[in-house]
């Protein structure tokens, strides 16, 4: 009975000497940031409905033109960004380090633009009167979870153009490894993943109709 | 490390480019889908309800192809999300009561 137990230990993934998860440190430990850093932009956006269902005078400050014209294109280019990264990735498995920098730059590029529309986005709202203490519609607290959500989403793209510049430096001199790209492609793809939270909750649900 | 630990961490086979070109166009079309959807003047609950199922599925689609979470062993998902979920459940349940209660209370 004692031999089969121990038999059974030593083959078991979970023995020691082998990776139960079948990969590298370097990406379970991307994986975990991830999750810890969605349970962060979670409770962000769960503040935020708290806030928004509890306050009956919730402004709704979102234009079609230019507020959703341009978070509707900010959520295409950053998908358009996560599939160039999903090809640096794949050139990346396949040796090919001039590809993988150029698909690399081409998702930077598209980070930048991300950032750039945001701001620009973010200049209308403060041009409007909103403050993150007030605004001339509704509730005051609206500009503080706005600011708060959209600001640490668009810090989390702003490190992740950085964080990609220092990829594609270290991978185009062969100082990183296929994984190192896989790596920064998940920061990437889930500061992507956030997005298509904050935009449906904070921009699609708050429209001006007139 | 093993040369067969090199080969299972070396990086998974991604999906074809293909496959990943129409998981974009999928997401896109999602992404209008919700836009049109923010200009009918439905009740805000199912708009919400129907708003977060969108994005739950662009979550999926995003987690399983581009972050190549279906080519991975299945026990990473298992350890991952459930303890992901269970947290986010614990938070809506104890937020949601008191924000509703917050709603129809006197202060307002």
């Amino acid at each position: 009975m004692h031999q089969v137990e121990h038999d059974v230990a030593v083959t078991s993934a979970w023995s020691g000497g082998t990776r139960p998860f079948a990969m590298g440190s370097k990406k379970l430990g991307m994986w975990l940031f991830i999750i810890s850093d969605a349970l962060t932009f979670s409770v962000l956006l769960l503040t935020y409905s708290y806030l928004r269902l509890a306050n009956k005078d919730w402004p709704r400050p979102f234009p079609f033109s230019p507020s959703i014209v341009f978070s509707t294109g900010m959520t295409v280019v950053l998908l358009a960004s996560s599939l160039t990264m999903v090809m640096a990735v794949a050139a990346a498995a396949r040796g090919d380090r001039g590809t993988t920098v150029k698909w690399i730059l081409a998702t930077m590029v598209g980070g930048a633009a991300f950032i750039g529309l945001h701001l620009t986005e973010w200049m209308h709202l403060i041009a409007e009167g909103v403050r993150p203490f007030g605004n001339p519609w509704g509730s005051p607290v609206f500009g503080a979870v706005f600011f708060g959500v959209t600001g640490l989403h668009m810090t989390h793209v702003a490190i992740g153009v950085i964080y990609l510049g220092i990829v594609a430096t270290g991978f185009g001199r062969s100082k990183f490894s296929a994984e190192d790209v896989e790596v920064s492609g998940l920061y990437w793809h889930f500061v992507d993943l956030v997005w298509m939270f904050v935009f449906p909750l904070v921009y699609l649900m708050s429209v001006q109709y007139k | 490390m093993t040369a067969h630990d090199n080969a299972e961490t070396a990086g998974h086979a991604p999906g074809k480019a293909s496959l990943m070109v129409m998981i974009w166009i999928g997401l896109v079309v999602i992404t209008g889908i919700e836009v049109l959807l923010a200009y009918n003047n439905v009740a805000p609950a199912i708009m919400l309800t129907v708003l977060v199922g969108l994005s739950i599925i662009k979550a999926g689609l995003i987690m399983a192809y581009f972050m190549h979470l279906k080519y991975e062993r299945f026990v990473l998902v298992l350890w991952l999300v459930p303890a992901f979920m269970f947290c986010v459940m614990m938070i809506c349940i104890f937020f949601f009561p008191d924000s509703l209660r917050l709603k129809d209370s006197a202060f307002h």
